[in-house]
């Protein structure tokens, strides 16, 4: 398959995350969407690392999955921290840092 | 093009991926969402195999559809979400202010993506040498295995390697914190 495919299909689903983030408003539901986001842009890595036959593509998708790892188990304690005291997860409800 | 298997799985798996996707961001139920989700990410292991990639294959389907949605799965029950508001999308305003956010984005990407497919130069036609310079593969018999990705991890990349072994501990210790502290509203 040419790669141009691959980047057209990688940036639809990163379009699709990008919708998501701005349409909803459950706040899991937007983490999962930035999920979305990231493994789009991992596709893009993996795409170019068969391309250009080089497997540092493939170590950056690693290093991706490590920081979107720590960055859910982060941002779950922060969802479930703010739901203890807030008691909802939608982010239009939320507005500890309004002025 | 050739229609061969490799290009029928390719749309195959386009298919799901991205109805998966749109049912996603769509779906109303948050537990749906996940399990959208997780079909989505099977169809990008689909992918990285096709890409020869079977290390990331695997350790994509054991993190992401394993571990991290099952998380996510846990922290929905933990919270005992009812299905969303109707308004749960927003105003008009704000759908259309969405749509054309996308809108432009995809269209940057379909301009500079679609500029070098139309040229014929660009990423299409870029050299395939470019990416070799250090030797870490090998340019005829491709296959990004688990023995060659381990070599490059431990030794080109064994630093960035240990620090994120740092981050993760990081990640691990601010989730117990930020999950256990008694807040005050």
């Amino acid at each position: 398959m040419p790669l141009v495919y691959y980047l057209l299909l990688s940036a639809l689903l990163f379009g699709i995350g990008v919708a998501g983030v701005l349409l909803r408003r459950n706040a899991i539901v937007i983490f999962m969407s930035i999920e979305l986001m990231l493994n789009a842009v991992n596709l893009t890595f993996v795409a170019f690392a068969a391309h250009f036959k080089n497997l540092e593509g493939q170590i950056f998708v690693f290093f991706v999955m490590v920081a979107a790892a720590a960055e859910v188990a982060v941002g779950l304690a922060l969802i479930v921290a703010i739901f203890r005291v807030e008691q909802t997860v939608f982010v239009d409800e939320i507005n500890l840092m309004k002025w | 093009m050739a229609i061969n298997l490799q290009s029928v799985l390719f749309f195959l798996f386009s298919v799901i991926a991205l109805g998966a996707a749109v049912m996603m961001i769509l779906h109303r139920n948050p537990v749906y969402s996940a399990i959208y989700l997780i079909v989505t990410l099977f169809a990008l292991a689909g992918f990285y195999v096709l890409l020869n990639a079977p290390f990331v294959a695997s350790v994509h389907v054991i993190v992401y559809a394993g571990a991290i949605m099952v998380l996510f799965l846990f922290v929905i029950m933990l919270l005992n979400l009812k299905q969303d508001p109707i308004r749960e999308r927003g105003k008009i305003a704000r759908r259309a202010f969405a749509l054309l956010i996308v809108v432009v984005l995809l269209a940057e990407i379909g301009v500079l993506v679609g500029g070098s497919l139309l040229t014929g130069d660009g990423v299409a036609a870029t050299s395939p040498a470019v990416g070799l310079a250090n030797g870490s593969a090998d340019s005829t018999n491709f296959v990004g295995s688990t023995a060659a990705i381990g070599m490059l991890l431990f030794k080109d990349y064994i630093l960035p390697f240990e620090i994120a072994s740092v981050l993760l501990l990081v990640g691990i210790v601010g989730a117990v914190i930020l999950a256990k502290r008694k807040l005050t509203s």
